[in-house]
């Protein structure tokens, strides 16, 4: 963990079935206070049942959740100081934006003065002022989502669960609403737990990323931590590409570093690999040089352009090195460079040093 | 030249639920209120003709005789108000017992639901005089209901039940519940779970959140129930009949002898109207009521 400090939710084996499926397996999970922690997973992964049960809305079979110091497992969701905000954002349809935002202060009784202080509070946080009397079908989805979050922040909750927050929006909305959510985030300081199967969602939002796989967290951490150092090959290739080389480590070796692949590649890592045994190294696209001539980085293979695609910032291309071999290799279009006009069938050299690649397990 | 064609087919469509209407709900009520002022005659039909042309005169045979029995006579007040209050009762009834009963379906795993719903309708394929001799035998003296109280040792001696106001309203209830459960069903069947959780997860308690949310967004299945209900209940006569008393003369059973046994025909018409404009009455004010209340909060 990063931080020192107490987790502000620590959450230790907790386990998950429904019939003979098991959906959490001993899931460990400690969220620093303050921050954005995305769980991230395909479908199936297991990350809405693990927000579910973080509020109350599904019951754990076996595991501990503690939330600021206290065992929540078994209180019921109206009794935690959780708030979720639901993909649909179950917005009352019967209810205005007002009273909508007001639901939770109502259920608890709490004062009239109070409550209408804190809905103006929340209707100017989330810019919604002067649309309080408006119905939740009278506004936009993005509207919608601000109404949703403002109604969970006036519950000033210790926790914000947030599932699959762009779901229900528009693509071209998301990048700027993802901001503003973030934004309102550093503003109040509430801790938010927010679930997608969005890699790059998770990444432009989050402080640390909790990447599930199969009902368990394969890895935790910063976006650059587990992007750029992913322990599994799961984690690689779930978040974003990688080129993998497998094979053996090659006896001999300058410092051991050499590694030769079943197709006959000898690639150079930075580190001494296990001596005699079998190994995985990846390299990201965008960690590789294209050059016509012999790229001189520490690993560097000819091969012809197999496909190009030109995507206005970028081009990605596949280049086949042998029978058995492709790399996907991205590419920044900037002003200087050599790989202008690059073609299908074009011979080039595919080049990355070292330290680019990541050791996996084998 | 298509076009034409088109727009009097079109025509067409509108006009057959046109003369639907005109011919099976329109001309039959301008029917029965006629009728309601017709004089009666010891003929076939058992009325004088409204107007007459005897020996060169012509002679109109209007008369008030079925609105003044029908507003003073106590027999008629009686039965009217007794299936009113009858129909109250047996929709309160048919609430009570087929909003749970429909909430429990809707909240059934999907995949039972249709059959749960089979199940409850089941019984309905079969004739409903069968039925309700099913009941009489169920709740008379010597019947399972009583020999089970009896066994159980609640009760001493068998409690009356068949022929009383209660049987009438427990076989009621049991007649049109399933018009109370359907719509009801169709409408919490699509009350989004996630608007239920969201408010548990705002801090509301069960029975907050059935207050504030179940409760209002199902107002539609509930007004439509009762409706369903109500409105047959009021006429119904033969569940007073074969398991009420005296007591539980309802109006349509009223109606049933004027125009059958009594051959008061005018009488009979002035009563099937009078029955009409106590349903048809409310039934307006509700819908004003409902359609100002979906505009403004609930």
């Amino acid at each position: 963990m990063a931080t020192g400090a107490a987790p502000i939710l620590a959450i230790r084996g907790l386990s998950k079935s429904f019939g003979a499926t098991a959906v959490l397996h001993e899931v460990s999970l400690d969220v620093p206070r303050g921050a954005i922690v995305a769980l991230l997973g395909a479908s199936g992964s297991g990350k809405t049942t693990l927000l579910q049960a973080i509020a109350g809305l599904v019951e754990p079979d076996a595991g501990s959740i503690v939330l600021d110091g206290r065992e929540i497992g078994a209180a019921p969701a109206f009794e935690r100081s959780v708030n979720m905000m639901f993909q649909s954002y179950a917005l009352f349809p019967h209810l205005s934006v007002a009273d909508n935002i007001a639901y939770g202060l109502r259920a608890r009784r709490a004062p009239r003065a109070e409550r209408e202080q804190l809905v103006a509070w929340a209707l100017d946080l989330v810019r919604l002022e002067g649309l309080g009397a408006r119905r939740p079908e009278q506004l936009s989805g993005g509207q919608r989502q601000r109404v949703a979050l403002a109604r969970c922040l006036v519950m000033k909750p210790t926790v914000l669960l947030l599932d699959e927050p762009m779901a229900a929006l528009d693509r071209g909305l998301r990048a700027a609403v993802q901001r503003e959510l973030v934004g309102i985030q550093r503003r109040v300081g509430t801790t938010f737990i927010l679930v997608t199967h969005d890699q790059d969602e998770a990444m432009a939002m989050a402080d640390y990323v909790a990447v599930m796989d199969k009902g368990r967290i394969v890895q935790f951490g910063p976006p650059r931590e587990v992007y750029e150092a992913p322990t599994t090959r799961f984690v690689a290739s779930f978040l974003g590409t990688i080129n993998l080389f497998e094979g053996q480590a090659v006896p001999g070796s300058p410092s051991g570093r050499g590694l030769a692949t079943a197709d006959g590649l000898q690639v150079t890592a930075a580190a001494p690999l296990p001596a005699a045994a079998a190994a995985c190294l990846g390299v990201r696209p965008e960690k590789m040089s294209l050059a016509r001539e012999p790229t001189g980085l520490g690993n560097d293979f000819p091969g012809t352009v197999e496909e190009v695609s030109y995507c206005g910032n970028l081009t990605y291309a596949v280049v086949r090195l042998n029978p058995a071999r492709q790399l996907a290799v991205v590419v920044l279009n900037g002003t200087h460079g050599t790989r202008a006009g690059l073609a299908v069938g074009e011979r080039v050299h595919v080049g990355f040093p070292p330290e680019a690649l990541v050791a996996l397990p084998a | 030249m298509k076009r034409a064609r088109l727009s009097r087919l079109e025509q067409l469509t509108i006009l057959i639920p046109f003369a639907w209407l005109l011919a099976f709900l329109a001309l039959p009520i301008l029917a029965v209120i006629a009728l309601a002022f017709h004089e009666i005659a010891d003929s076939i039909p058992p009325v004088q003709p409204l107007v007459s042309h005897v020996n060169g005169h012509w002679a109109v045979h209007a008369s008030l005789r079925g609105m003044q029995i029908v507003t003073t006579d106590p027999l008629y007040i009686g039965a009217f108000r007794t299936a009113l209050v009858n129909a109250a009762l047996t929709t309160l009834g048919c609430a009570l017992v087929g909003f749970p009963l429909a909430y429990a379906i809707a909240r059934a795993p999907e995949r039972r639901r249709n059959l749960y719903v089979l199940l409850m309708i089941l019984p309905f394929w079969t004739s409903f005089l069968m039925r309700a001799y099913a009941w009489i035998g169920l709740i008379r003296d010597s019947g399972p209901l009583n020999s089970l109280l009896l066994a159980v040792g609640l009760i001493h001696e068998p409690i009356p039940i068949l022929y009383t106001p209660a049987a009438v309203l427990l076989v009621m209830v049991y007649s049109y519940l399933p018009f109370f459960v359907l719509p009801m069903y169709a409408v919490l069947e699509k009350l989004p779970a996630d608007l239920l959780a969201a408010a548990a997860d705002l801090g509301a308690r069960p029975w907050h959140v059935f207050r504030t949310v179940t409760l209002p967004l199902s107002l539609p299945g509930l007004v439509s129930g009762a409706v369903l209900v109500f409105v047959p209940a009021v006429g119904e006569y033969v569940i007073p009949e074969l398991v009420g008393n005296s007591d539980s003369v309802m109006i349509g059973g009223i109606l049933w002898e004027e125009f059958f046994q009594n051959r008061d025909w005018p009488l009979a018409a002035t009563i099937a109207l009078g029955t009409l404009g106590l349903l048809v009455l409310p039934a307006l004010v509700l819908r004003r009521w409902f359609t100002s209340m979906a505009a403004a909060r609930i």
